[in-house]
């Protein structure tokens, strides 16, 4: 497929401010994405993730800034840069008049590809679409139009794929298949860029991460120094009676509720000093449970913080 | 340009997997008209003096198919993938603006002149009279389906919603056709009328490819010719330029 990472910039944003009217949908974003690279662009509803891969995808125009795609801008030198890239859109669309295959043939075409029939088919058996290869779209269940989306995204080999919140609605057999191929795709050289709303989905995927909120990017980090960053471990115990904490036990309580507490700590070695100083204290341990810090946390962190 | 044959190719197969609905059906309606007009009209209305009225409504029929269909195919192919999202598969890939319009106009031209050929065949049995200049016919059902076809483009970018573009078939598309003389000739009109009808465009499209099977028409086939050479022109240049800018295709 394609040559490994050589560390070359993939996506490269400069300045990207788009406005709607009064909305600033981006509003001054700077980012760069290297080849091979799993990227990961988180945020809530409206920090415009989507906008900006309308505008890296050409079906949006900046207001000011630029995009370009493997060095090729998306404005000046579109034709080069939408060559590079396969975009899976978030909404579920399709084309009723034709069947799987006629859909994958006819998007070939407009990427100049011909005689593509090879790739198509190896398309069909990682997507699981071999059956349904003849099926006119309209008879297809969800699941299977998107893996059809995937699919129609890829016809043309592109270096660099975005993938707007592939997983949205989808079953967990469809997810398993469709990170699989992803991965297959990553580890072969492609480029990766996600938006999802399950945050464990980029926590395991993404090498990455930019967050994004009202149309900024408010962190910008690999995803275990975003996680290191914004939280740490954390040791829950539930213990028979209230006790009175020791001071050094004091200063790490996170939470406090009856007879559940919570207390933080950077290195599994702090945990057996904390268990003695809570017998110390007199405390009979009903429950230890010990948690490791995750993006959820760390998103909602950054975002009620930002 | 494998880019622009995938799309025009796309297009045609679009209209032909549902060809009862897009050609099969105004072909019905285009005899419907024939059968019944010539049958009242024929003995009250005199057009030429050598053209008999069911002769006479014949090539009014046949290109007011190409028009009708032409406009229809871009118009209603765009509107549905606007509506329903799947545009995207288009603004996606490298196609340039002027091979969007290529294709979109040329998918219609070829569906008008499919269901303009089926109405003049089915019409052939009435019909008494050979074709005299057949070039000048084929130009005109040329020239026409590509002008309708760029104003479908228009009104299909345009229009948000199935209501808007019906709108603008039923308050533009129908009466300027209707009003063009597919029917009569603009000779029976009072000449204020006759005055309004050269304002009409399709007026010359019609008249021009009259031409071409009787030899007679209203005004001179060149006038005509002219008029319509302009007039997609002008529309051409209007429909580049909203591709261009990608006017409610890429915000």
């Amino acid at each position: 497929m394609l040559s490994g990472n050589d560390g070359g910039i993939a996506i490269s944003v400069q300045g990207a401010v788009k406005l709607y009217g009064s909305l600033r949908a981006l509003a001054g974003v700077d980012l760069e994405v290297r080849q091979g690279e799993f990227f990961g662009l988180l945020g809530p509803n409206g920090a415009g993730k989507t906008t900006l891969i309308s505008a890296l995808a050409g079906l949006a125009r900046l207001s000011a800034g630029h995009i370009a795609v493997m060095g090729h801008d998306v404005v000046t030198d579109y034709r080069a840069a939408r060559r590079m890239l396969g975009v899976v859109p978030q909404e579920l669309v399709f084309d009723p008049f034709f069947s799987v295959r006629e859909v994958l043939r006819i998007q070939s075409g407009y990427f100049g590809v011909k005689d593509n029939e090879a790739w198509i088919d190896e398309l069909l058996e990682n997507l699981d679409l071999t059956s349904k290869a003849n099926a006119n779209m309209r008879t297809l269940s969800g699941g299977m139009k998107r893996r059809v989306l995937v699919a129609q995204a890829l016809v043309h080999k592109p270096p660099v794929i975005v993938l707007d919140e592939p997983t949205a609605g989808v079953d967990v057999e469809l997810r398993q298949t469709l990170w699989k191929f992803i991965q297959k795709l990553n580890a072969a050289g492609h480029t990766i860029v996600l938006t999802t709303h399950y945050l464990e989905e980029a926590e395991a995927l993404c090498t990455r991460i930019a967050m994004l909120k009202a149309g900024r990017v408010i962190a910008l980090d690999t995803t275990a120094n975003i996680l290191r960053r914004v939280s740490s471990h954390a040791l829950k115990v539930r213990v028979a009676e209230a006790i009175v904490l020791p001071e050094a036990l004091q200063e790490k309580l996170v939470c406090h509720e009856a007879e559940e507490m919570s207390f933080s700590f950077e290195k599994y070695e702090d945990v057996e000093a904390m268990l003695a100083a809570l017998r110390t204290a007199g405390a009979v341990l009903h429950d230890v449970e010990i948690t490791k810090p995750d993006l959820e946390q760390a998103f909602i962190g950054m975002m009620s913080k930002a | 340009m494998i880019a622009f044959r995938t799309l025009l190719y796309k297009e045609a197969l679009r209209f032909w997997k549902v060809a009862f609905q897009t050609v099969g059906a105004p072909v019905l309606t285009s005899v419907m008209y024939l059968m019944i007009f010539s049958q009242v009209l024929a003995d009250r209305v005199k057009v030429y003096d050598t053209v008999r009225y069911t002769d006479f409504l014949i090539p009014g029929l046949v290109m007011m198919s190409v028009l009708q269909n032409a406009f229809s195919n871009s118009s209603s192919s765009l509107i549905q993938s606007k509506i329903t999202g799947n545009i995207v598969f288009v603004l996606l890939p490298p196609i340039s603006y002027r091979e969007f319009y290529a294709a979109y106009v040329i998918a219609s031209v070829m569906r008008g002149i499919v269901v303009g050929l089926g109405v003049w065949i089915a019409a052939l049995p009435f019909a008494q009279v050979a074709v005299v200049h057949p070039l000048w016919a084929l130009g005109f059902a040329l020239l026409g389906g590509a002008m309708l076809g760029t104003l479908g483009i228009i009104a299909g970018i345009w229009a948000d919603k199935f209501d808007q573009l019906a709108a603008f078939q039923n308050f533009m598309i129908m009466p300027l056709t209707m009003l063009s003389g597919v029917f009569y000739s603009i000779h029976s009109l009072p000449s204020f009328w006759q005055g309004v009808s050269h304002l009409n465009p399709f007026f010359f499209m019609i008249d021009g490819f009259r031409y071409g099977f009787f030899g007679v028409s209203d005004v001179s086939p060149w006038l005509s010719f002219a008029v319509v050479a302009v007039a997609l022109t002008v529309l051409t240049g209007v429909c580049l330029e909203m591709l261009r800018r990608g006017y409610k295709l890429r915000h």
